[in-house]
Parts: structure tokens; C-alpha cells; sequence
């Protein structure tokens, strides 16, 4: 089977997030970029179904140069070949324009790949729409926030999370799976594999050759604020035993706070 | 209008519809629109009336042989042919699970630009201004849309629910015929974790565990906690879920939950970015921590440096007291 992981290159989730006021972004340097981490429970899953049952792993990203380490560290975990879809834009906070480039991609270089798997939600953007967008527009199933996932020739059933429960989703391939914390545990690169990530090509395709027509590519999502939170001022610290600690906080927590 | 969909469980309207529903109608009362709400499939049926309470001026209900049960391929395109016939200006959905997997399907068919998990809906120049948290609410991006119409996800516990008494309406009824065959995925059955346990997301008060509880068999400290609270939900941060203490659907952070309850209580978390990014949005935190240097301290309103373990059996003690009465 031939599946396409698609992942994105992130700050760790460690980073303290600065902001560049004037041209509303999010400050780059001294951030540690890693492979988005709901990404690697996609690529881990890729890897599992391939050695299951043969076939080819493609990693797909959007994103600028830098992107192409992170697409290395795929291939050191063991995908087959990797792809970055260049843009001349950083963060757009658009999903439908992500998603519209990624599924146009997919339909004319891919038409016949059974699986699109992505993470649940990349770390920063926040929005969880791509892999439903891309559902959508290539016209397939979805499963989101997947935790659990088996295919079975063409016919899948993944388990997502719901609230205070678990739904279970059939589907029959090709489809768009995106992963969630509990799927599986993603393996580390190997040696090997990071020298033989080395000798691979990585073709680099720019979103604006894609075919896409260029209304496409224009986001329709302005920014016309970015703040980080106003830093919260110290609160009570309660002390005494824990008896007299818990009588007052409760005391507080009705009388002060009024939440209770 | 603003277009509202209303989740079903159960053949119940869940009470984040509500919020986005009571927000809909704030909004559309500031743009001179009207409030519009949408049900889908038979799960709805005769749940519809009391939306007019809620500021719905108009209530429809699509129903159809796709429509059954839940899918994004059965709901994205009923909705979207409601919204191609009534042309609202912007369709909010709570952002539960369901809204999460059906809004950007939605948005896509339709062409029209999302703002995900927004915290704030303003207005400003006539038009829609949405606030949402990026980076797990490590800061907060206002975006507007250049779409119509604009669509929005919004977070769950963030908008008030707001009723009033209204003359129930007529339920406007429309028939989908797409097909079955039509939708290649659907949900086959739900799986309950025990009891009718509240989620993270959901709860408005959530007792939450960190390394500090030592072990698995501690957390049972905190649902007996959490027994004695209303809508209360037991959390966990990354460091407890990776060594297998409790499940990583508890996990609130920026690789879990983010959440937003009226009350978060962390014991024995000492506070890692990550995970206060996640939770920094509750109304009121309270921790406790035997480190007094922990960086939960500095975003808590209450603190109890002490011993987790005297000090949940007395607050235990202390809520059931006061609740009792």
C-alpha cells in the first residue's frame, strides 16, 4: 500500500513563545524546531502498516528550506522518500489554503495512494482542520483524533476520542487518518537510518508550480492581532497545617473567588 | 443570520450548542442579524423546540438517508446545502469532538476560511473578529475572515449560556437525499469508559495529577476528590500519562488538552511550559506542591505548599462540608 504521512516542522513543545509586534509573528530564533509530535505517531503508524503489509512511505511537507531537516528526521525513522512542497510564506494560519495545496498535490502526484496520514494538530497553528479539509476536498472518509487504527484490505476501523468516550469509526480506503497521543509509540532515527536519510534526494516542489490557481494561494485568514497573555500577578499562598490550608482555601474559593 | 449547528447525544442538545448558539445571538443582536440554529439527523428529533429559548429565531432540521449516523461526509454537505439555501453570514459550532472533525469539512466544501477553538468573538467595522489561542494559549492570535460565509469553532466552557422565555416556532424540516453509499466512513458504535465519567474539556472543574502522586494507585485520591465536586473531571500532566499512570485522554498541555474550566486544582505538578500552556486559560488555579520554588506557583490565584497527600483527604473534607448545604 502506499501511504502519504504528511507532517510539519514546529517549535518543541518547551519553547517560550515571543512576538515580533510590528509584523505580528512569532519570533524564530532560539526555537528548537522538531517534527510537529501528533506527526510522529502518523509517520510511526506508516512504518507499522508498511512492514505489516509492503509497500511505500512518502513524507509530505509545507514549509520553507529549514523544513527539509525535519523531513530528514522522518526519513531517519525509516520512511521511503520524502518531499518538501516549498511556499514563499511562513505561518498563514489558513488551514483550507494548507489543505487545498497539500490534496492538490496529492490528486495529481498520488492518485492512487491508499492512506493520507496526518497528526491530529501541529503544535503552534493550533486548528486540527487540514486533514479533515483535505477529507473533504479529495472527496475520501476521515477518521480524526485516531488512537487506535487497523486496516484490513481496503476496509479500516479506527477508534477516536470523543468525550468520556471512544467512537468507533469504519471506513474504506482511501481515507484520511489523523493520529492522536495513544496511537503507538514512534521510534527513534537509527544510526543507520540517519546515514541512509543522508544519501537521499529530497525533491523540492514550489507550491506556486503545483497548478493551483492563484487565488489559492492567497489566505483568507488576516491577522490583525497577536498577544501572548498578560502575565497573571501572584496569587495567595495559604499556610498552616493542612486542615487550617484546606478550611481557608475553600473559605476563599466561595467567599474570594466565587467558583464554588 | 448566524447559522449555529446543535450537536446531539443521546438525542440530547449538549450544553456547549448552547454556548455557541447564546453567543450566535449576542453577535447577530450587535450586526442587526438574527440567530439561526441547525439539527441534523434523527438523533434530533424532537429536540429542536427549546432552541427558541436560547435566541433562535429559526430552528431547521436536515434529515436524510446519509444522515443516521454521524459522519463528516454525511453532515458537511447537509449542512452545506442549508447554508448555500439560507446564506447565513457565519456558522459557529461548538468546538466538542464532532465540531472539531465536522466544521473544517464543512469550511472546505463551502470555500470558506475557519477560525478554530476561538475564545473571543467580537465585532468590530460590521464584521466578525475571532481570538483564539495558538501554541496551546501560549499567546493569542485575532484573525478575520476574507470568506463568506465566515466559520467558526468555539471552545467549549468560554461562552455564557443565555435563555429567555420565546414562543416556540415551526421546526423547519429538510430532506437530504444524498445517498447512503455516498458516505464511505461513519461511526459504528461509542465506547463509554466507565461510568458517565465527565471529559477534560467538558468539566468545569477539573482535580489534576502530576508526578508528585507518586504512583497509578494515587489518582484514585483524585477521582474521590473529584466525586465530591460538580462537573468535575480528573487531569494529568505529560510526565503522569507517560509513565503510565492514568490514560492520555486526562492529559492537559500542549500535546493534551487544552482547557478552560472555572476551577483547575493541580496537586504535584510542578508546572512545565508545556503543560501551562494548556491550563493557564482556567478561571481559578489552585496548586499544591510540596516545592515552593515550582513554577506552578506563579500562574496559581491559591497555593498550598505542603503535602499532597494530607491535603487532599482535608479538602475532600472541607468541599463536602460546604456542598452540602
Amino acid at each position: 500500500m502506499h501511504i502519504l504521512v504528511f507532517i510539519k516542522r514546529v517549535p518543541d513543545t518547551e519553547s517560550k513563545i515571543r512576538i515580533h509586534y510590528e509584523t505580528k509573528t512569532v519570533v524564530e530564533e532560539g526555537l528548537n524546531f522538531v517534527i510537529s509530535p501528533n506527526d510522529e505517531y502518523a509517520i510511526e503508524e506508516a512504518l507499522r502498516l508498511r512492514e505489516a503489509k509492503g509497500g511505500l512511505v512518502t513524507v509530505v511537507t509545507l514549509g520553507l528550506d529549514e523544513a527539509l531537516t525535519t523531513l530528514r528526521k522522518a526519513l531517519a525513522m525509516g520512511a521511503d522518500e520524502a518531499v518538501l512542497i516549498k511556499d514563499d510564506r511562513k505561518e498563514t494560519y489558513d488551514a483550507l489554503r494548507t489543505a487545498r495545496i497539500l490534496a492538490h498535490y496529492a490528486r495529481t502526484k498520488h492518485p492512487n495512494a491508499d492512506l493520507l496520514l496526518f497528526g491530529r494538530m501541529s503544535v503552534g497553528a493550533d486548528n486540527a482542520a487540514v486533514p479533515a479539509m483535505v477529507a473533504e476536498l479529495l472527496g475520501l472518509p476521515q477518521a480524526s483524533v485516531v488512537t487506535k487504527l487497523a486496516i484490513d484490505g481496503a476496509a479500516g476501523t479506527a477508534y477516536r476520542e470523543i468525550e468520556g468516550a471512544v467512537e468507533k469509526v469504519a471506513f474504506t480506503l482511501p481515507a484520511v487518518v489523523s493520529a492522536q497521543k495513544g496511537l503507538n509509540d514512534p521510534r527513534y532515527e537509527t544510526l543507520k537510518g540517519i546515514m541512509a536519510a543522508k544519501k537521499k534526494t529530497i525533491p523540492v516542489i514550489p507550491a506556486a508550480e503545483l497548478g493551483l490557481a492563484p487565488a489559492d494561494l492567497e489566505p483568507q485568514v488576516v491577522v490583525a492581532a497577536l498577544e501572548t497573555p498578560a502575565a497573571k500577578q501572584a496569587g495567595k499562598i495559604l499556610s498552616g497545617p493542612p486542615e487550617e490550608a484546606a478550611t481557608a482555601l475553600v473559605g476563599l474559593l466561595r467567599s474570594e473567588a466565587k467558583v464554588i | 443570520m448566524i447559522l449555529t449547528f446543535i450537536e446531539t447525544r443521546d438525542g440530547k442538545i449538549k450544553k456547549s450548542s448552547l454556548e455557541a448558539l447564546s453567543e450566535a445571538k449576542r453577535r447577530a443582536g450587535e450586526l442587526g442579524l438574527a440567530a439561526g440554529a441547525a439539527l441534523v439527523g434523527p438523533a434530533a428529533d424532537g429536540a429542536g423546540s427549546e432552541l427558541f429559548g436560547y435566541g433562535a429565531a429559526k430552528v431547521f432540521h436536515l434529515d436524510g438517508p446519509a444522515l443516521a449516523a454521524y459522519s463528516a461526509q454525511g453532515f458537511a454537505p447537509a449542512l452545506a446545502e442549508l447554508v448555500r439555501e439560507t446564506s447565513p453570514q457565519a456558522v459557529f459550532i461548538s468546538g466538542t469532538a464532532m465540531g472539531r472533525d465536522l466544521a473544517p469539512r464543512l469550511a472546505a466544501r463551502l470555500g470558506a476560511a475557519l477560525a478554530s477553538d476561538c475564545t473571543k468573538v467580537a465585532v468590530r467595522d460590521g464584521t466578525l473578529v475571532f481570538t483564539r489561542p495558538i501554541y496551546a494559549g501560549k499567546a493569542f492570535l485575532t484573525v478575520t475572515l476574507k470568506s463568506a460565509p465566515l466559520i467558526a469553532t468555539l471552545r467549549p466552557n468560554v461562552y455564557a449560556v443565555e435563555s429567555a422565555p420565546a414562543p416556540a416556532g415551526d421546526i423547519v424540516a429538510k430532506d437530504f437525499a444524498i445517498p447512503d453509499e455516498a458516505v464511505r466512513g461513519r461511526v459504528v458504535e461509542i465506547v463509554r469508559e466507565k461510568g458517565e465519567a465527565i471529559d477534560v474539556a467538558e468539566a468545569d472543574i477539573i482535580v489534576s495529577g502530576g508526578r508528585g502522586m507518586k504512583g497509578p494507585e494515587n489518582f484514585a485520591l483524585l477521582q474521590d476528590l473529584a466525586s465530591v465536586l460538580p462537573r468535575a473531571a480528573v487531569g494529568a500532566s505529560r510526565s503522569a500519562v507517560d509513565s503510565g499512570w492514568i490514560g492520555h485522554a486526562h492529559q492537559v498541555g500542549q500535546t493534551g488538552k487544552t482547557v478552560s474550566p472555572t476551577l483547575y486544582l493541580a496537586f504535584g505538578i510542578s508546572g512545565a511550559i508545556q503543560h501551562l500552556a494548556g491550563m493557564s486559560s482556567s478561571k481559578i488555579i489552585v496548586a499544591v506542591n510540596k516545592d515552593a520554588e515550582a513554577p506552578i506557583f506563579k500562574v496559581a490565584d491559591y497555593g498550598i505548599v505542603g503535602d499532597l497527600f494530607a491535603v487532599i483527604p482535608a479538602l475532600k473534607n472541607e468541599f463536602s462540608l460546604l456542598l452540602r448545604e
